[in-house]
Parts: structure tokens; sequence; C-alpha cells
């Protein structure tokens, strides 16, 4: 059965309102597309949809109450929200270094998260 | 009384990176002070990516993007006072400061770079009526409160405006598990940049009301709900629209407004379209040797930009400084014309340039097929197409010397033209 998915472009400012028609998952046809660009953004956004992860880790005995963390490569988009959960049980100890892996190989995609800064050890109450 | 060469008012990303500028250029007395308990100012709380495609031709979050301005600035002489805020300055650039380590601090710089960002707008602002319940924050006070602090400030939750920091929090809140109920637009088009909209929003179909407004605001002692409406075209309420939507925390993402009570102080000509100081192609305010950058000076869309405007700010302080700056003669006015909200820098100086200057300007409405026009004496000094604009993203134009040295008299407009105005003339 033919179907048709709409998406807005990201490349440029011009956000065009791109049309994709598939048949049992194989791309008919792209249209609305302004230029050549906008065919390959939503050719991936079909096939392949990934996102950046970015979130926050509790730390312990750390300057700071959380840690920013991020997907060292955007992951699959229909795994974010398990690998939230994934994370949700995950604690670091101060000191942490920027680029530091706090969770390898999240869900068997081969993606570490890794930490977004450095944290030096400290007493976080001090400084509410 | 300290004496620095240079002082930097704020350690945010425009204040880090004229700090760096300024000592490369050879300043050795340079002095960043900044409220906060660290240095990245606003970045360390925006974990989000995005930051960097510009300077570093890669994405990263916040405070990653904050953390290569750190290390850089730590292996210099740079001298840093943190937990230290600043009351004042005059026009002397005396810096009338305090901390609970030094008490009463009072510097003299030979030059002050501005870079003390902006802050949001509040409910005070908007004026919403209805009651005063807890549960009502400012999308950047939400993002601190999880960010930083470890707090979900609320399980159910509407957010007001849909520019940038709203659609992030929207998507941040839905990832720690509270619900979002919708982001309510008063324009009939998105604040903030197509990414987000994408990104943060459709995403995770939290459904985006244009052209819709909160009239009220109901709840005892916590935000029980609001009242929605759609707006007409003069953004009037419209009465019998109007519903109820249950929630338990209001988020408001409704501007931002630079912080210029210190700019102020110092008796800095201000432009009362940006609400930001007026300055030159050098960053350089009407007071000489008091140079702003950033935020402070209008509300860029991207970290990068800051960036790169606060080097030309830390430039112009080291040559300030060395008395090679240059010598000012009867300044040349910027003024926004059609479809142009406004435009930085305000004025240009100059006998001769010798390099491009870079001009930002906002657009008042989104218009397709336009071209932007430097005008000077009414001849048509610079074209360029642009295939559309929009007021969340900022336009930038270049304009190298030999355009700039055909000046002649003492304004420039430029213009965003249509394609009807280009069929007329």
């Amino acid at each position: 059965m033919k179907r048709s998915h709409n998406f807005t472009c990201i490349v440029c400012p011009m956000s065009c309102q791109i049309e994709l028609i598939e048949e049992d998952d194989k791309i008919l046809e792209v249209r609305g597309n302004g230029c050549k660009r906008g065919e390959e953004y939503v050719t991936e956004e079909f096939t392949n949809p990934v996102r950046m992860l970015t979130t926050t880790i509790p730390v312990q005995e750390g300057r700071i109450a959380m840690l920013p963390v991020r997907s060292e490569r955007p992951v699959p988009k229909n795994l974010l929200r398990r690998c939230m959960k994934e994370l949700s049980k995950v604690r670091v100890k101060a000191p942490v270094r920027c680029g530091d892996i706090i969770y390898e190989n999240i869900l068997d995609t081969g993606v570490s998260i890794i930490s977004s800064r450095d944290l030096s050890i400290g007493n976080y109450s001090e400084f509410r | 009384m300290i004496e620095v060469d240079v002082a930097i008012i704020g350690g945010g990303p425009a204040g880090l990176a004229s700090a760096m500028k300024a000592c490369e250029e050879g300043v050795k007395d340079i002095l960043i002070i900044e409220r906060g308990m660290e240095l990245g100012g606003i970045l360390l709380q925006c974990i989000h990516d995005g930051f960097g495609t510009f300077i570093f031709e890669e994405t990263l979050t916040g405070p990653e993007y904050a953390q290569r301005y750190i290390d850089e600035v730590k292996k210099t002489g740079i001298n840093v006072k943190l937990n230290t805020m600043v009351l004042e300055i005059d026009s002397a650039k005396r810096i009338i400061a305090v901390n609970q380590e030094d008490g009463l601090l009072e510097i003299e710089a030979k030059a002050i770079i501005l870079s003390m960002g902006c802050r949001e707008r509040t409910r005070a602002q908007i004026l919403i009526p209805g009651d005063r319940p807890s549960g009502i924050y400012t999308a950047g006070v939400a993002q601190r409160y999880i960010n930083i602090e470890g707090v979900i400030p609320g399980k159910k939750v509407v957010i007001l405006g849909s520019g940038d920091i709203g659609m992030i929090m929207a998507r941040r809140f839905t990832l720690e598990g509270a619900k979002v109920e919708g982001v309510y637009e008063v324009m009939s088009n998105p604040g903030g940049l197509t990414r987000n909209v994408v990104q943060c929003v459709e995403d995770y179909e939290i459904p985006l009301h244009l052209s819709h407004t909160i009239t009220n605001i109901r709840g005892r002692r916590r935000v029980e709900g609001v009242t929605v409406a759609k707006v007409d075209s003069e953004m009037r309420p419209i009465k019998d629209t109007e519903r109820f939507v249950p929630c338990d925390t209001v988020i408001l993402s409704v501007g931002l407004i630079p912080e210029n009570e210190l700019s102020k102080s110092a008796d800095v000509g201000m432009d009362p379209i940006t609400n930001g100081p007026i300055v030159d192609e050098q960053m350089q305010t009407s007071v000489p040797g008091i140079f702003a950058c950033g935020n402070v000076v209008h509300v860029h869309d991207l970290v990068d930009d800051v960036s790169k405007v606060a080097e030309v700010a830390g430039r112009g302080a080291a040559e300030y400084i060395d008395g090679k700056l240059k010598k000012r003669r009867s300044p040349i006015k910027v003024k926004a014309g059609r479809n142009v909200k406004y435009v930085v820098p305000q004025i240009i100086h100059g006998e001769k340039f010798d390099e491009d200057i870079r001009f930002y300007l906002r657009v008042k409405e989104i218009e397709k097929s336009v071209k932007t026009v430097v005008l000077a004496d009414g001849e048509r000094i610079f074209e360029k197409k642009i295939k559309i604009v929009k007021p969340p993203e900022m336009v930038k134009l270049d304009i190298s010397p030999d355009i700039l040295n055909r000046i002649t008299g003492d304004e420039l407009i430029i213009d965003v033209e249509g394609e009807e105005d280009e069929e007329k003339s």
C-alpha cells in the first residue's frame, strides 16, 4: 500500500514541507524539496531517524548536583526514551573529566554516553 | 584600589572569548568578574547540543562549548574573580564590586568589556491575569532546576511561548517523565528555530498551538490550571475560544532582555530597539574605552556569533589601550530600513576601511525571495539575494572594504526588499 509522510526540512531556514511517498518501505517519490539536500534529509529521516541524546546524571561529592552528559553520536530516535530509562539508574562520583565515558554501549547501539564537562570534587550544598 | 588593563564584566561565552582575544593581542593584565560560582554563564545549563557548528565545526553541548574556552583561559594569565557581583561602573571606568572574600572592591580599568548577557522576561512583563500560586517559572529557571540542581519543578506542564528555550524545555520535561500539555504561542509562527520545532516539539508529539495565549492562571497554593484562548490578528484574545487546561506548572518562554543596568550607570548610549548599548564596528560604546559584546548588545540566536563578535570587542579593547584604535571621524549612522527591526553595529567609523564589517540584522516579518540592499546617499552599494528571512533567524551581512570605502555621506540604510518592490523599481 502506498503511504505518504510529511516532513519539515531542517537543513536550512527555508523549512521546506516535504512529502515522501513509499510503498512497503520502498521510497517511490520525494516532493516539495527545494534542493537535493532536502531529499537526502527526508530519506534519512524516513529510513533511519537518529537524534543526539543529552541529559543529566546525579553526581556524588561534586561541585554541582548534576553532570550533563550526551551520546557520543546520534542514537536511533525510537530508542531515546529507553536510553533515558537506562540512564536513570546511573550515578557517578566526582571528579569527572569532559569526555569521560559514563555508560558504555547503551542498549547495544554501539554508542557510549560521555560527560559534557569537567566536574571537580566539592560540596554542592554549600553553594545552594 | 585594584588597577587592571581590561576588566570584563561577566564570564559567559562573550566574556570568555573577548578575554582570550585581548590576551592574544598582548594585553597583560586582564580580569574577568563573574557573579556565578564558575565560568561559562548560561551555557552550563544548556545541556542540549547544537553549539559550535561554526566556530568548532562540530556540534557540542553548552557545557562542552564553555569548557573549550575555560580550558584556554586557564592556560593564560587571565585573572578571574568568581562569586563577585559588580554593583556599579562609571564613565571614568571605575568599577565597584563585592564578594564574600574581599568585601567591597574598587577596580580601575583602562578598558572595560561589558558582557553581562541577558535575562528572561517574566509574567510581570507580559501581564498575565489571575492568581499568584507557586509553579510559575521562566524557562531558564526551570532549566536550571532540572539540569543543575536536579529537581523537576512539575509534572503537568503548560508552556507559553515557542522561543528556543521554551521548546527545548518542552523536550527536557518530556524526557524526564513530565507531561507537557502544550506549547502556546501568541504569534502565528513559532518563535524559535525550525530545528527546535521539529526535534523538540514534533518528535515528542507535543501540541503546538499558534495564535494562542494564556488569559488566566488559576490556583490557590499551587497552579491548578490555565485558561487559554485563540487570539485575533491584533493579538487580542477571542472570548468564546477560551478553554481551561489543568496543569501544575506554567513555563514562560516569552523573550529575553539585554541586562544593562551597569551600562546605564556608565552613561553608555542605548538603542531603544535592541535595549542594548549602541556600538560601532569595533564594539565600542559611546563611552571611549567601554566595549560591549554578546547578548548584552542584542539577543543572538547562536553562541557562535556571540564568540565571534566578542573577539572583535577583545581586539578593540587591546587596540584602545595601545592607542591604536582608529581615529574617530564623524560617525556614519547605520539605519534599519524596510522590514528591518534593527541593525548592529549602529554606527561605523574609520577614515579608510581595511577589513570586512559584519552587520547583524533582524527582520520584522517573514518574507520569501528577498534582497538585502545597502544604500548610501541613495546609491545601492551592496545587494544580496536571500531565499527567506524570518524574525527568529538573524541575517548576517559581510560587507567588504572596497564597498565600504565607496560610502559618501553620514548615513547607511539597510533594506530588505521583497519581490514586488523590485518589480516596481
